[in-house]
């Protein structure tokens, strides 16, 4: 009978920890600035558009989600930075799988993935988002980590400041947030 | 107790037969014999399996596995795609082990097209493999416990697998199927926050592992249910071609990290795998736990010995160039078009490439006929095999301990089903 109680005894003491849960909606955990989420379009500074319609971007998409369709700029008003602008860019999220792919095949930094995750929607169509929606903010901006902690590679770190200081001094042995 | 008075005899002949039924069937002519269905969705089959099992009382006579329920052609969509991009296909097979996939199938191609991989890189990949299969154990000792009647477990695993997932996300950006993997090393290098956060994750998980030990080693419940439960003998194991955790539990001394010398960074950092003796339910828990514990080493020794270097390799043609290099180089431009486009080449030729994932060899043949595609790729998935002795293992034992043994043998239907 002893032993049965003994059995129990680190559930026992597991009632006495603070919880670790989070309580989502109101407390948003920030993600790491490297995490790939909604996918995002943008604009050079004088607002002509990043993308240049070239489709690398459909063509390196594994699950075929990416829908590109170019037409020539207009010799009035501009579109896009280069001679072509993509009429027509449509990602499909209900089979995009967040590999990022697309952001590593664009060659003139014109799509990156964003930290934004909540993208549930009630309808499939929904989920088809347009350039529109591609190139506009998203409403609500998920909060994102320290990028210079958790995005610089660590040699090109040594490599700028000739140093390598170590952060553990702040809360060493706690638990991983 | 009632311990001593269940059965814990394999199939009475113990020979494996050939080719190995799928369906064992009651040996008694008793018309009582009662069939019944476990599964495909029953939360105590790990995923869509369906088990129809043979019961006479409460005795399981006979049983047949059926799979397939989740076969999404992954071999076949391999095919169909480049290289480059069906690195996004293999962590989809085995989810819970998701990173070894990956490996695996870099290797295989690093393999074909005859390709060093930096050091760095390897000794990166050591670190998230080992990674990996701690959340794969984490999971596996979770569900495993909720089978058995404790659901305390699933709840603090979870929680530390979570621990786990955030060093995935910081690095690769995903918290599972993180494609960090690629063809000549590994695509990023490590963030300056990652060492510090990962040594955290090891004392706090060892300070964890502990208690999980006390829970299932200590915990007469526990060892009432799982010891001389679904016994497998080393002999037996073998023959059924069992690897992994499941084959250790048996004690035969067989793990692709030291086995021939090992391969990648495993080979410089010398493994010894645990062992168990009994090869019943209980050993199976327990071999995992322990290999908790000796993963928890191994990313401490690669964190102490990380060499300085490249992350990836230093080859244009099929490694996709710095990204600083596209505003600048043409000719940087013309590959990256190229690999993305149309796939690099690689020689003909075919290769075997086994490796340790958390459920055992993950076996990864290649054929390449010199073009961008892979020809033909064959997949081994160790759950498929491990499934396929649980209806001699199983025979004889009562329901509850079928569910006890299926939970052991830690099986994952994308793997197995592919
Ligand atoms: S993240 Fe991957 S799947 Fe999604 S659109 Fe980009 S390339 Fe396609
Ligand atoms: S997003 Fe980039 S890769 Fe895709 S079409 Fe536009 S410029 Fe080309």
């Amino acid at each position: 009978m002893l032993d049965q109680v003994k059995g129990f005894s680190v559930t026992l003491r597991h009632l006495f920890r603070k919880p670790v849960t989070q309580e989502y909606p109101e407390y948003r955990r920030p993600v790491y600035p490297r995490f790939r989420g909604r996918h995002q379009l943008h604009r050079h500074e004088n607002g002509l558009e990043k993308c240049v319609g070239c489709s690398l971007c459909a063509a390196a998409c594994p699950a075929d989600c990416i829908r590109v369709v170019p037409a020539e700029n207009p010799v009035e008003g501009r579109v896009s930075a280069g001679e072509r602008y993509a009429r027509i860019y449509e990602i499909n999220m209900a089979r995009c799988i967040f590999c990022g792919y697309c952001e590593l095949a664009c060659p003139f930094d014109a799509i990156t993935l964003g930290n934004d995750f909540e993208l549930s929607e009630i309808s499939r169509d929904a989920l088809v988002y347009t350039k529109d929606m591609l190139l506009a903010k998203p409403e609500r901006r998920t909060p994102s980590k320290s990028v210079e902690l958790y995005d610089v590679p660590v040699q090109e770190m040594e490599r700028v400041l000739g140093m390598y200081d170590v952060i553990t001094a702040t809360n060493p042995e706690g638990a991983p947030e | 107790m009632a311990t001593t008075e269940r059965p814990t005899k394999l199939w009475p002949t113990l020979e494996v037969l050939s080719p190995i039924p799928s369906e064992l069937s009651p040996s008694t002519d008793n018309p009582d014999v009662l069939e019944i269905n476990l599964g495909p969705n029953h939360p105590s089959t790990h995923g869509v399996l369906r088990l129809v099992a043979k019961l006479d009382g409460e005795i399981v006579v006979g049983l047949r596995n059926e799979l397939g329920y989740v076969h999404t052609g992954i071999e076949k969509n391999l095919e169909q795609k480049t290289y480059w991009k069906g690195i996004t296909y293999v962590p989809r097979m085995d989810y819970l082990s998701f990173f070894t996939g990956e490996v695996g199938y870099c290797m295989s191609v690093e393999k074909l097209l005859g390709l060093e991989v930096p050091r760095r890189a390897e000794y990166i990949r050591v670190i998230f493999q080992e990674l990996t299969r701690l959340h794969s154990h984490l999971i596996f000792l979770g569900t495993g416990s909720v089978d058995l009647g404790g659901i305390a477990l699933l709840f603090y695993c979870f929680r530390d697998r979570d621990h786990v997932l955030d060093l995935f996300e910081m690095v690769t950006g995903q918290r599972m199927h993180p494609r960090y993997c690629q063809v000549g090393g590994v695509a990023e290098d490590l963030p300056r926050g990652f060492e510090p956060e990962a040594r955290k994750l090891v004392r706090y998980l060892r300070n964890k592992i502990g208690e999980y030990e006390g829970l299932i080693e200590k915990n007469p419940i526990w060892r009432e249910r799982t010891v001389g439960v679904g016994v497998i003998p080393p002999d037996f194991a073998i023959k059924m071609a069992l690897s992994g955790p499941n084959l250790r539990a048996s004690g035969v001394d067989w793990d692709l990290r030291s086995a021939n010398g090992g391969y990648g960074a495993y080979r410089e950092l010398g493994y010894s795998p645990v062992l168990a003796e009994n090869g019943d339910t209980f050993d199976r828990f327990w071999v995992r736990v322990q290999e908790m514990r000796s993963s928890l080493d191994l990313i401490e020794m690669c964190l102490d010995g990380l060499p300085s270097g490249p992350h990836i390799a230093d080859d244009r043609k099929v490694v996709l160039p710095p990204r600083h290099e596209l505003h600048t180089s043409m000719e940087s431009l013309i590959h990256h078009f190229k690999i993305v486009t149309e796939g690099f080449r690689v020689p003909a030729g075919q290769v075997y490439v086994p490796i340790e994932s958390a459920r055992g060899e993950f076996g990864f043949y290649m054929v390449s006929d010199g073009g961008p595609k892979p020809w033909r790729v064959r997949l081994r998935p160790p759950s498929f095999v491990a499934l396929e002795s649980i209806a001699a293992v199983a025979n004889g034992h009562y329901l509850a301990d079928l569910i006890a043994i299926l939970a052991s043998l830690d099986p994952v239907m994308g793997d197995c089903d592919r």
